[in-house]
């Protein structure tokens, strides 16, 4: 993970770590942390409490996103201290969650913007004047317009790739294949290392194919607090605790020493994490996939 | 059995699923309200979450709307995309079920800011889904506590549009393509409203313990009232049960 972040994220650049509460790359952002980069445009759906911990330890000067919370527990205090009150200093661009979808699937499909039907009658197109109104050439009326995000770096953490990066997987899907796609480079974090052959047995799994993948990390539990679809479940005792934690600038700051500065690695942070803790949070129970019979054809 | 107001609020709001057919669910107390209606009122009910899962089968009260347990049993799992593009702007969603931080008479949403949008007093959320949601079901099903800072004469920010200015609000929606047609009822902790011709809110049913003084001191306007006002049948035992012992067991949300 080190070499991936020092090598691909740069000052400056427009990081996207995708995730709709699943898979959600902390072990990333914690490396982006540790290796002080600054003036970041971090885009995300849910900034969710990665981002919170980001944008509380100075990496990011932007923020693009649909909804801020602690998704089914409250808020999230860091961003909202600098973006609230009288001077906020952290800028935002805000959509809706279907915008920052389309936002994505433009820069994908190299498309100048990309045509939804929201936003009508609301006050968002006055806070964004980026979201902007197209009459359809056909002569059926307007929609809305959002324009295409295509980051420098799209960080995805994922259940299992080969080594080339081609990538599988399973559970919610949120929108990870379109800010792939859409980005100049990408970094795929896998709780496994599988073989090319566990990936051709399967090819409809694949969402990113390694055409497109610039580094491969290997790193199981990578996404906790946040979950793996049959691997481990949302730490949500975390997720809550977070509330108190990110409230006060005192006890983030001394978070952050201790889970991100003072842990060289995920390894450590796992290890300081306690196994007990990680074995509470695999599935109650396997529940495997049928499996389909794609047919040889010589 | 006694009952709260929370659990009053929930088990009103599961009641009006009755006959609907797929509901986009959102998260905190419109998920447990849609979890009890399929377990109740409407076992047929396809549960769509905005995370990518349509015909959802949770084994558990979903902690957020992203948690693996809609996954593992569902009809089926989309990419965001397909799910907002195909099936909620493809106008599939009967129902969509939106909370939010501030409501007015005509149903207009605010989930973004309290105060001025660049230098906001407090940042709520955000859109998310909801703003399309607003627009692309085919209504909508509002449920929230009731406050005078909650049910004000203006929002700070039109997140969600309800039924706009009022009168206008049928027109705008068909004239711009609109698939929805609105908000259609409201659900409170103190009663039921749903809209007059005038897309206005007005109070058809009052909880049980409720009274017309304690709903007007805790909005900001005069709300209209239905000459046929009833009051809203308590919550069943069953209901209560389901409510405390399979879906908020810790008492999260009914408190």
């Amino acid at each position: 993970m080190h070499d991936a972040i020092a090598a691909l994220v740069r000052d400056g650049d427009t990081v996207a770590i995708e995730g709709f509460t699943h898979l959600i790359c902390f072990s990333a952002g914690h490396e982006i942390i540790r290796q002080g980069r600054r003036d970041l445009t971090l885009a995300r759906l849910t900034p969710d409490l990665i981002y919170d911990q980001m944008i509380g330890a100075g990496v990011a000067r932007k923020l693009v996103f649909s909804w801020m919370g602690n998704p089914g527990v409250g808020s999230l205090h860091a961003i909202r201290r600098v973006c609230e009150g009288d001077a906020p200093t952290l800028e935002l661009e805000e959509y809706s969650h279907f915008g920052m979808v389309a936002r994505y699937t433009a820069g994908a499909m190299n498309l100048p913007f990309f045509p939804i039907r929201s936003y009508f009658e609301t006050d968002l197109p006055r806070a964004n004047p980026l979201i902007r109104t197209i009459a359809s050439p056909y002569g059926d009326g307007e929609v809305y317009a959002v324009p295409p995000l295509k980051p420098d770096v799209t960080i995805v953490h994922a259940q299992r790739a080969d080594a080339n990066g081609n990538t599988q997987v399973w559970g919610l899907l949120g929108c990870q294949k379109e800010a792939a796609f859409a980005a100049d480079r990408v970094i795929v974090v896998v709780e496994e290392l599988v073989s090319e052959d566990v990936i051709r047995a399967d090819p409809n799994r694949t969402i990113i194919p390694g055409l497109i993948v610039d580094a491969v990390v290997v790193e199981p539990f990578g996404a906790h607090p946040s979950y793996a679809q049959g691997h481990y479940d949302r730490d949500n005792r975390f997720y809550l605790e977070w509330e108190a934690i990110s409230r006060e600038p005192a006890t983030l700051d001394a978070w952050l020493d201790e889970w991100v500065h003072g842990v060289p690695d995920r390894a450590a942070y796992l290890e300081k994490l306690g196994a007990e803790r990680r074995a509470a949070l695999r599935p109650s129970a396997s529940a495997p996939s049928g499996s389909v019979d794609y047919g040889e054809y010589r | 059995m006694t009952f709260s107001r929370s659990e009053m609020m929930i088990v009103a709001a599961a009641r009006e699923l009755r006959g609907q057919r797929v509901c986009f669910v959102g998260v905190g107390l419109p998920n447990i309200a849609v979890n009890l209606a399929k377990l109740t009122v409407a076992p047929d009910l396809e549960l769509v979450y905005e995370a990518g899962v349509f015909g959802a089968r949770p084994a558990r009260l979903p902690l957020s709307i992203g948690d693996p347990t809609i996954v593992t049993g569902a009809t089926a799992v989309t990419s965001m995309f397909e799910l907002f593009g195909f099936y909620l702007q493809g106008g599939l969603i009967d129902v969509g079920f939106l909370g939010a931080a501030q409501i007015d008479r005509f149903g207009n949403l605010n989930s973004t800011v309290i105060g001025e949008y660049a230098t906001p007093k407090t940042r709520l959320p955000g859109s998310g889904g909801a703003c399309e949601i607003a627009i692309n079901a085919r209504q909508v099903f509002v449920i929230m506590r009731q406050s005078k800072r909650s049910f004000v004469e203006r929002i700070d920010f039109r997140t969600s549009p309800g039924n706009l200015g009022g009168k206008d609000g049928a027109r705008v929606r068909r004239e711009q393509g609109w698939l929805g047609t609105g908000p259609s009822v409201v659900v409170t902790d103190l009663g039921v409203y749903n809209f007059d011709e005038d897309g206005e809110m007005r109070l058809d049913s009052l909880h049980p313990g409720a009274t017309i003084e304690a709903v007007r001191d805790a909005m900001a306007w005069q709300p209209k009232v239905s000459p046929t006002l009833t009051e809203t049948a308590p919550p069943s035992d069953d209901e209560l049960r389901l409510v405390r012992e399979s879906l908020d067991p810790e008492g999260i949300y009914t408190k």
